[in-house]
């Protein structure tokens, strides 16, 4: 009986300050304008971004880290830099673990 | 060709990912009930494989009965400006269908998110290349097992498993994410683990553990297909052991099976909620299962109408939408706008009227009577399958089953 371990072609990882992720193909953010809001559309399913997640996603373009993430809206709301960090990783990491959000194999160690 | 699990919380609380799933406001019965978010295109009935728990009608549509290719554009057209935001092409088995790749690139470029549900037997690399360039965002391919002598069997098809092998690791290579549908009963269910290891070792991104449905080629295959409730058990642990030792390597979705519920599955959503289907000869349905509701009267695409126009009026889309319809002891229950009531074609084909509860509620007065059937069935142990066909059917042969 094969081991369930992950292949080597996987490409999930855990989300640090460096990261630099991306949205898989399987996930696209969209504006939707029959109801007026931000969607992302993933198999089988419709999520609905808050504002602050549908900011975030729109600088998953596999060019920003995840550092640079938190530079940019730490510079927009009154919060610290470290709190925003740990905000966005957490938010992040679901959408990694659930295989919408991929880091870009030329990026990869 | 499988179910489309409904996405089926409310709107908000978004969990740590700020992120809910969406789902139609409330309004009024009076007022609209919403835009559609996803449409199932059932864009024909032909296919190699010969499955017993078919979701398809009895009756399929012959080649001939299908939609041209121009029909199917426009209604890509009109399903975006309706605010559709999802397309699952289907069947029978889609990529039967010549013109597939065309009809993936218009639905691409008119903004729909396209998803293939395939069995894959009739891919090839080139195929597979040409849907991902053509815009293909997702693809999810049937499995019958993890053994391929069991897997053919019930396929009823030889090499079908080795194709879709193949198959799958060329999605993978030409980029596509991938789900696999594992269609669960109780020929297959030992399987189990080996087939999530399969999952891993494919590497698909999700795998969908999906109980048989019964209603058409399914109902009619009941006694050789449903599971016995040691399999229930263990099928549950197994899932929830991998879904821990499995995180962010392979999401897995799993979904109770019916007749062993306690709380009836908020079917499709509600009716005429979020979803409808289109058959390969144009009909319009709230669901792939309605037709099997006889006395409904389902407006076709051929008619006059614009598909805006079934979504809002067409009688059989309005004849179980919201809670208006309802019959004690859904009319006064405090989950009535939680499940709605289960599922229509459930009710009617285990009580023989569509506007009772759906007997997978323990609140349905045939509940009790519909687990003892389950047990029951699962028990005698025929395992001999009636293959699904264009002729009715054909039942396998004596020494194939069981052996």
């Amino acid at each position: 009986m094969t081991a369930l371990v992950a292949p080597a072609a996987r490409r999930r990882f855990v989300v640090g300050e460096a990261s630099v992720p991306a949205l898989a193909r399987g996930a696209q953010l969209r504006f939707d304008p029959s109801r007026g809001r931000w969607v992302l559309l993933v198999p089988e399913r419709v999520l609905v971004p808050d504002d602050i997640a549908v900011e975030v996603l729109r600088l998953c373009d596999g060019a920003r880290s995840v550092g640079d993430m938190a530079d940019a809206l730490a510079g927009r709301y009154a919060a610290p830099r470290a709190e925003i960090l740990a905000d966005i990783a957490e938010m992040l990491q679901e959408l990694v673990n659930s295989g919408f959000l991929i880091e870009p194999t030329e990026k990869q160690p | 060709m499988s179910p489309v699990p409904d996405s089926a919380t409310v709107v908000a609380p978004a969990g740590t990912d700020g992120l809910a799933l969406l789902e139609p406001e409330k309004r009024s019965l009076a007022a609209t009930y919403g835009i559609p978010l996803s449409v199932l295109l059932e864009i024909t009935h032909r296919c190699p494989l010969q499955c017993p728990y078919c979701s398809n009608p009895i009756e399929l549509l012959k080649a001939n009965r299908e939609l041209d290719t121009g029909t199917w554009l426009d209604l890509f057209d009109q399903a975006a400006d309706l605010g559709v935001l999802q397309v699952h092409f289907s069947g029978g088995e889609p990529t039967a269908r010549k013109d597939l790749v065309e009809l993936v690139k218009h639905a691409s470029a008119v903004g729909l998110y396209s998803n293939l549900i395939t069995s894959a037997v009739l891919l090839t690399r080139d195929k597979l290349a040409a849907l991902a360039d053509a815009g293909l965002a997702h693809i999810q391919i049937s499995f019958q097992g993890s053994d391929p002598a069991i897997a053919d069997r019930v396929a009823g098809l030889r090499n079908a498993h080795s194709k879709k092998l193949e198959a799958a690791k060329w999605a993978r290579e030409v980029g596509l994410p991938l789900t696999i549908n594992a269609v669960m009963h109780r020929q297959t269910l030992h399987l189990l683990p080996a087939i999530l290891a399969m999952a891993v070792e494919l590497d698909a991104d999700r795998i969908e553990i999906a109980n048989v449905q019964y209603y058409g080629w399914a109902l009619k295959n009941r006694a050789a297909l449903m599971p016995t409730l040691a399999q229930i058990e263990a099928m549950t642990e197994i899932v929830e052991a991998a879904r821990e030792r499995l995180a962010g390597i392979l999401a897995i979705d799993f979904v109770v099976p019916d007749y062993h519920a306690i709380r009836p599955k908020k079917c499709m959503g509600g009716w005429g909620r979020q979803f409808f289907n289109i058959t390969p000869s144009g009909k319009v349905l709230p669901c792939h299962a309605a037709e099997s509701i006889t006395g409904l009267d389902f407006d076709s695409v051929r008619s006059n109408h614009s598909i805006a126009w079934i979504w809002q009026n067409s009688e059989a889309m309005n004849r179980y939408r919201g809670t208006g319809w309802m019959k004690e002891p859904c009319r006064s229950c405090a989950f009535r706008e939680v499940d709605f009531g289960g599922c229509r074609c459930q009710a009617f084909a285990l009580t023989g009227d569509a506007a009772n509860t759906d007997p997978a509620c323990s609140f349905s007065p045939h509940h009790a009577e519909m687990l003892g059937l389950a047990v029951e069935e699962a028990e005698a142990g025929g395992d001999r399958f009636l293959y699904r066909n264009f002729s009715g059917g054909t039942r396998e042969a004596d020494d194939a089953a069981g052996a």
